[in-house]
């Protein structure tokens, strides 16, 4: 099973990935041969068989609706690389109805 | 609307509505809910997406969107789960969202709009699903600072939210506002969410497309639309009524159909009156969903159903109906009592109670109460005067002690002084006026007023009018029908 | 007393009946760290003033007559996946190289409250994904029996400093064998718990279904004391298993007979080294001695447990890591030049027509992620974001994701069969002693089938437990892994204890590492 280097591009921008021209060869002949291994299970008949997301059978996990102690904004903005005291800083995301 | 002669085609809509639920803390953490925190503060590792910090589901959110699903006569699915929605954007910092995506926790329900002035045939619309998903923070971009800079407060992220769907089933914008209106009272009612658009705790998007008979007998339909930014029921009726003619207007000038190109989205512009087309998010549609590993099942058995169903007060539908049957009040009577809140509704009945009859109460809080109420601002649990002493005023008026216009003016000063109808009556000098009073007052009044009767005896009655004033000023307690009457009377009598 | 010779149930022993004092015992192992860390890059962060103030503070309350902790004075080390909130939490990654969490996970909030002093973060495979401790972004681990060999990854740094006496217990974590396979290939004991037995909360998620925490230490004993106090139920994690943490300690001495251990003859084929298979015949005969009996038995889903695995773990790594975008945290690319930058057209970022080249982001904000991502992340951790990314995209889904969540439950079931007939089931954990740095960092796939035994585990939910059996001829260690039904801790850590009386192989240390320092007392 191959994949063309126009899918793994796609998938690059999916995943929010910079990939040189070099990286995307290497990455799509890896990539073909990762997807060649695991396409193995292709060979098992699960037609009857439902997917297991959890290896836990637990049902109806909750928590109360009480306050807890929200973190300080110092502590919420310690780790970010750009903000104002207040928030957290990003390159300038376009309102949703302006134009490009 | 529905293609006739005069108008060629027929309006589809469904809309797509998120509300937030009324609970203290967020879906998966402890952060407080609490709207117009500065920015920041309502924060934890859990809602910042920090490495290492995992969701826990809160249980009254669960309860409270059972509730709204219920209440919207949903089928609830035994067991559920929660999905990731991966997508990047700075307001979301997990990069995922987590929603429900195929197995959301309820499905396959309705609800009908009535419109009590018939302006409309009833609508029931059906609703696709409803589920329970986070809600992502605020991005706010600063133009005037000119930097270049979005601000992010996740304030807000992970709030949760129910999604409703609606079936395409609304024909009209008007429709579509009705309904929004009907789903805002169900809601508030049952104390799932506040529904206040301007604080962003509901927020609609809606999709239309027009269906065009053609000559031929096919029906050709126009792409599907989504219309988002509308901020308040008002704007998705303007929106939708904009969109209507634009998309026809587009038909008639390129016979693009569904299908030929790919679902678009518009915003609307409130100030322009226009929606705009807006950039296509072309991976957006690749949201790579897959069961969520942190949270486990939720299972629903049919005791719980019970008990989450008797534990629910009567919605609003059922509340106009017992509201008619019971005090003989007009549907449009019991929708205009119910619009205004349960606790009006209580107001109402305790008064209706109290007086024993329906229509005359209904009046009451139609006319004086809610006028008064919009007047002065506040809520009906605060109003200065309880339904005992309301009730109190309109039986002496029934028994004859004072007509309506002078219990308006007692009313008045009941509300703005709290002193009883008992109170304000000795306090004012109110007393019945007797028929010979109410003579020898005419007569005085005529006598003053030569013109008055010679416009009267020459054709023009509404010239009596003018008498009313100085009646009053005379005497406070006459009655100004009364004094009309008796003074047309004498006018008539001089021959 | 030479603290860096004793086991962790020796050293609290010790200091509670006042023999040693906690500051003896952490300067003892931050000595040896400090002579060791320097060959044997098992430490990223080592905190000797923070240590030793906690230790200071333990001897201090002891003295006043004030309760003491069941793990005071116990120096341990913690991989640098767990989040520790007075030092840097990096996952052995450009992308957190500062970044330093505002909260303690769960096992480490339970490990102070138990008085343990946590000396530092160990090194680690980035984002825990790889299998020789060889895909850090500041540097390999090497392993302590022979420094130009790999320890075993991901949580090779907890293994070595282990091995090494750099720290008496280290915690790690396992998501398809990163306990197991690194404490075989470094001659100590490492348990992967059932999963849900120990809290991920804190715990830098790789993928979330697989992640457990666990205890890696020189003895079952040692890691049964460090279990009492770090498993048991949080309502921080959904995940987490209700009932009670049994006391593992006093459970282990039970003897073995009437256990019934099963033996996969699949295991033995052609992959195995013979030194191993060897190692582990023989203990299989040591175990038969103790008592019990052991039984071929079948897995017979076991050669697809690879590839299931290496669907799954990068499908939810891909989801997890999508967080370490630039934007609220961690590294984020500096901003280049606007001038210049041309904005494509809609149209030619959206479909994939053209190449997805530097310079061609559709805006400011996509460039800073896509950039951010590039330069924070090694390469095997971009190959799994890419593979789970495809995975899951539109139209592979059923073929991949769904196709693996279905095998997932064939291969637990295999384990349900298989514990119906056997207690245990006992093997090698790794096909291969310590393999040379470099051998395998070549081929992506090489690497993924260093996991072959014990990546099964994980997609069950069982628990897993790994010690030395043996030495091949050139003296490394040869590892024996158990596996138990879940919930099978006890019977994991008892049977290991067992076999740990009746042998001396754990009891070993690398030549090639001087003996610790001369006893402070």
């Amino acid at each position: 099973m191959t994949i063309s280097r126009q899918d793994v591009a796609k998938v690059g921008l999916l995943a929010r990935l910079a990939l040189s021209e070099a990286e995307l060869d290497t990455m799509t002949a890896e990539l073909s041969n990762i997807v060649g291994f695991v396409s193995l299970l292709a060979e098992l008949d699960t037609s009857h068989v439902e997917p297991l997301a959890h290896p836990l059978d637990t049902h109806n996990v909750f928590r109360d609706d009480i306050p807890q102690p929200s973190l300080t904004t110092a502590e919420a903005l310690q780790s970010a690389p750009r903000h104002d005291g207040e928030c957290f800083l990003v390159p300038a995301v376009l309102n949703e109805s302006g134009a490009a | 609307m529905n293609a006739s002669p005069t108008t060629p085609f027929t309006t589809i809509i469904g809309l797509e509505v998120h509300v937030q639920l009324q609970t203290r803390t967020k879906l998966f953490c402890g952060c407080s809910t609490q709207f117009g925190a500065p920015p920041n503060t309502h924060v934890c590792p859990t809602c910042l997406g920090l490495p290492g910090s995992l969701p826990v589901m809160n249980r009254q959110a669960f309860a409270l969107a059972l509730r709204a699903a219920l209440a919207l006569n949903c089928t609830i699915a035994p067991t559920t789960k929660w999905d990731r929605k991966n997508y990047f954007y700075p307001d979301l910092p997990k990069g995922y969202q987590i929603s429900q995506f195929d197995l959301p926790f309820s499905s396959d329900g309705h609800l009908e709009v009535v419109d009590p002035k018939g302006a409309f045939a009833p609508r029931d619309v059906g609703i696709i699903r409803v589920h329970l998903e986070e809600d992502a923070g605020k991005s706010m971009h600063d133009e005037a600072a000119g930097t270049g800079d979005t601000r992010i407060d996740l304030n807000r992220a992970g709030t949760p939210l129910c999604e409703i769907v609606t079936q395409p089933d609304l024909r009209s914008p008007q429709e579509a506002r009705a309904w929004l209106n009907e789903l805002k009272l169900l809601l508030v009612y049952l104390g799932v969410s506040d529904c206040n658009m301007q604080e962003g705790s509901l927020r609609v998007d809606a999709n239309i497309n027009l269906h065009i008979p053609q000559p031929d007998g096919r029906i050709a339909k126009t792409p599907i639309v989504e219309i988002k930014n509308m901020n308040s029921f008002r704007s998705v009726e303007r929106a939708l009524v904009y969109e209507t003619a634009r998309q026809y207007q587009e038909w008639q000038e390129t016979k693009a159909e569904m299908g030929s190109k790919p679902k678009q989205t518009r915003g609307w512009d409130e100030p322009a009156g226009i929606t705009r087309g807006q950039r296509a998010k072309e991976e957006s549609s690749d949201y790579r969903y897959f069961p969520e590993p942190d949270l486990v099942l939720v299972t629903v058995d049919a005791a719980q159903l019970a008990a989450v169903q008797s534990g629910m007060t009567e919605p609003p539908t059922e509340l106009r109906k017992a509201l008619e049957s019971r005090w003989k009040i007009s549907p449009y009577d019991a929708d205009v009592l119910v619009n205004q809140g349960r606790e009006l509704v209580g107001y109402f009945e305790e008064l209706a109670g109290a007086i024993g009859e329906g229509k005359v109460a209904s009046n009451w809080m139609q006319q004086d109460v809610l006028r008064t109420l919009n007047e002065r601002g506040g809520t009906i649990d605060a109003f200065p005067v309880k339904p005992a002493g309301l009730a109190d005023l309109i039986r002496r008026v029934t028994a004859g002690d004072f007509d309506t216009s002078r219990a308006r003016e007692i009313f008045a000063d009941m509300v703005t002084s709290g002193r009883s109808a008992a109170e304000v009556v000795a306090t004012l000098g109110i007393s019945a006026v007797d028929d010979d009073e109410l003579l020898a007052l005419c007569h005085e009044l005529l006598a003053a007023n030569p013109k008055i009767v010679a416009d009267v005896r020459g054709g023009k009655e509404q010239a009596a009018a003018g008498l009313i004033g100085q009646a009053k000023k005379k005497n406070a307690n006459v009655n100004p029908g009364k004094v009309r009457e008796k003074c047309l009377e004498l006018i008539r009598a001089m021959g | 007393m030479q603290p860096a010779e004793l086991t962790a149930i020796d050293i609290v022993t010790a200091v509670r009946q006042g023999d040693l004092t906690a500051v003896q015992c952490t300067q003892a192992f931050l000595q040896r760290i400090e002579a060791h860390n320097g060959s044997i890059n098992a430490f990223l962060n080592v905190d000797t003033a923070g240590a030793l103030a906690t230790a200071e503070r333990i001897d201090k309350r002891r003295s006043q007559g004030l309760p003491i902790g069941p793990l005071a004075g116990l120096p341990v080390a913690v991989k640098d996946a767990i989040c520790t909130a007075d030092q840097p939490t990096t996952c052995a990654s450009k992308m957190l190289a500062h970044f330093r969490p505002p909260y303690d996970a769960e096992v480490v909030a339970r490990l102070r409250a138990a008085d343990a002093v946590i000396v530092g973060k160990t090194n680690m495979d980035e984002f825990a994904m790889g299998g020789s401790n060889e895909n850090s972004a500041f540097g390999p681990v090497r392993n302590p029996w022979d420094v130009t060999r790999a320890p075993g990854g991901s949580s090779g740094g907890s293994a070595a400093c282990v091995a090494a006496d750099m720290a008496p217990v280290a915690i790690g974590s396992d998501t398809g064998g990163s306990i197991r396979q690194p404490a075989g290939l470094c001659g100590i004991t490492g348990l992967k718990p059932t999963y849900g037995r120990v809290s991920r909360r804190g715990l830098v998620a790789f993928a979330s279904s697989l992640d457990q925490i666990g205890p890696m230490a020189r003895s079952a004993a040692d890691c049964a004391l460090i279990m009492e106090t770090i498993a048991g139920h949080d309502p921080g994690d959904a995940t987490s298993l209700t009932g009670g943490v049994p006391r593992y300690s006093t459970q282990l001495d039970q003897p073995l007979a009437g256990v019934r251990i099963g033996r996969v003859p699949e295991h033995f084929a052609a992959g195995l080294d013979p030194e191993v298979a060897r190692g582990v015949e023989e203990a299989f005969a040591v175990f038969k001695a103790a008592g019990a009996t052991v039984h071929d038995i079948q897995l017979p889903h076991a050669k697809y447990g690879v590839p299931t695995y290496y669907l799954i773990a990068p499908c939810e790594a891909s989801s997890n890591l999508a967080r370490y975008d630039g934007a609220h945290y961690g590294h984020r690319a500096t901003r280049r030049d606007e001038e210049g930058h041309r904005t494509p057209r809609r149209d030619e970022a959206a479909h994939g027509t053209t190449p997805h080249t530097e310079g061609a982001f559709e805006s400011p904000l996509v460039e800073m992620y896509c950039r951010s991502r590039a330069e924070g992340f090694g390469p095997e951790v971009k190959r799994r974001i890419m593979l789970g990314t495809y995975a899951l995209s539109a139209g592979y889904y059923d073929a991949y994701y769904a196709k693996a969540l279905r095998v997932r439950r064939l291969i637990r079931q295999d384990y349900l069969d298989a514990f119906e007939q056997v207690d245990l089931i006992g093997g090698p954990v790794s096909a291969t002693a310590a393999f040379k740095l470099g051998e395998k960092t070549n081929d992506p796939l090489a690497m993924y089938l260093v996991d072959l035994y014990t990546v099964t585990a994980n997609l069950a939910g069982v628990g897993g437990i790994s010690f030395p059996c043996g030495f091949t001829k050139s003296g490394l260690p040869i590892g024996f892994q158990l596996q138990a039904p879940a919930l099978g801790e006890g019977l994991l850590l008892r049977a290991t204890d067992r076999f740990q009386h009746l042998t001396a192989w754990h009891q070993r240390r690398p030549k090639s590492i001087p003996s610790a320092t001369p006893a402070v007392r």
